[in-house]
């Protein structure tokens, strides 16, 4: 049966992942019609009447061609999740540190530097050792764990001969002497749906680099922390990732605009259907949140 | 579930494929393990699937 309260409803995607046929499998199931737009065919004219859609969901996996659509169609009216707003702010590591700060959200120490020379003054007041981070990228890509200095000027020679000139600037992270996990919050239309640690034998815990999941209690400080964070980057959908210190406290170390869910539904599985929260949500409305998802 | 068989365009390799596949979904070939993309469920077709951006990701 469709639904005659839904908004019509597209979801933008050139590749359809494990996320973007459960959304499409639970938006049939609730009757939503959905269209499907191919990114790569994406063409808008100024000229044109506004596209026949009041709500996009975005997945597209590239972050530029995810920010551009969402400026494009926010700017005829269509409500974009995630929007262009979230986007800049959580594909963009620097502009996410200074959004987590400005809301006085505990975060590891971080600088960017706009130069080589400047990364290793940057480097050696936040101390050995430190993570290099690209500003824009993902999945652990390019992240490196560097104990000194030669290895660090070692890393920019190599960043300096990149053409784009965004990655040329350096951004550097201290690094937290963490477990030998992480832990991934999904916050949905601003409450927690759930939590899940994320186990490696590396120090780099991406599940698109082999993690493994677990289910991870969801605590209030948890649930309040990655609300927080979700809700001061701007994302309606977010993957808030954050690392236990040595204290026992609890930093957080970025937001995902494009949250994979595969390794988060497998780890919870029975539990919550992350692809539903997400239609009752943010497409149909229907389901707010009461602010505490599943406990594991 | 029924599947079809396709061949790989860059092994020539048999991929089979569900009918629950959907158009630019990635599969990856048994043979030489490249990653296929659906690019038409009607009839299927498969084509080489696009290199990782850097700008990919979550």
């Amino acid at each position: 049966m469709v639904s005659s309260t839904a908004p019509r409803t597209a979801l933008l995607a050139s590749r359809m992942r494990f996320e973007e046929k459960r959304l499409l499998e639970a938006l049939d199931r609730r009757g939503v019609p959905c269209t499907t737009i191919d990114t790569r065919t994406v063409q808008h004219h100024l000229h044109d009447t506004p596209p026949p859609w009041d709500l996009v969901l975005n997945r597209e996996i590239s972050a530029t061609k995810a920010l551009y659509a969402a400026l494009t169609y926010e700017s005829a009216g269509v409500t974009v999740v995630n929007s262009a707003t979230a986007i800049e702010t959580c594909g963009d590591k620097w502009r996410t540190s200074l959004a987590l700060r400005a809301a006085g959200i505990p975060a590891p120490p971080a600088a960017l530097a706009l130069t080589a020379q400047a990364a290793e003054e940057a480097a050696e007041e936040i101390g050995y050792p430190v993570v290099l981070k690209p500003l824009v990228g993902s999945w652990g890509r390019r992240v490196a764990l560097l104990p000194d200095a030669a290895a660090l000027r070692t890393v920019l020679e190599y960043s300096e001969a990149l053409p784009s000139p965004l990655a040329q600037l350096a951004y550097l992270q201290g690094y937290v002497d963490k477990p030998d996990r992480d832990i991934r919050v999904i916050v949905v239309g601003g409450a927690p749906i759930g939590a899940m640690y994320r186990r490696s034998d590396g120090w780099r815990t991406n599940v698109a680099r082999g993690a493994t999941t677990t289910a991870c209690p969801l605590t209030d400080d948890l649930a309040k922390l990655a609300a927080t964070a979700a809700r001061e980057t701007g994302a309606d959908l977010a993957g808030v990732d954050l690392v236990e210190d040595a204290d026992g406290g609890l930093q957080v170390l970025e937001v995902n605009h494009g949250v994979e869910f595969k390794g988060f539904q497998e780890a919870h599985e029975g539990r919550v259907d992350v692809a539903e929260v997400i239609v009752e949500r943010l497409v149909l409305g229907t389901d707010r949140g009461t602010g505490r998802g599943v406990d594991a | 579930m029924t599947t079809a068989t396709q061949t790989c365009p860059e092994c020539d390799g048999p991929v089979n494929v569900g009918d629950t596949v959907r158009a630019s979904e990635v599969i990856e070939c048994p043979e030489c393990r490249s990653e296929l993309e659906v690019v038409a469920t009607a009839p299927l077709l498969l084509a080489l699937a696009p290199e990782v951006e850097e700008d990919w990701g979550e």
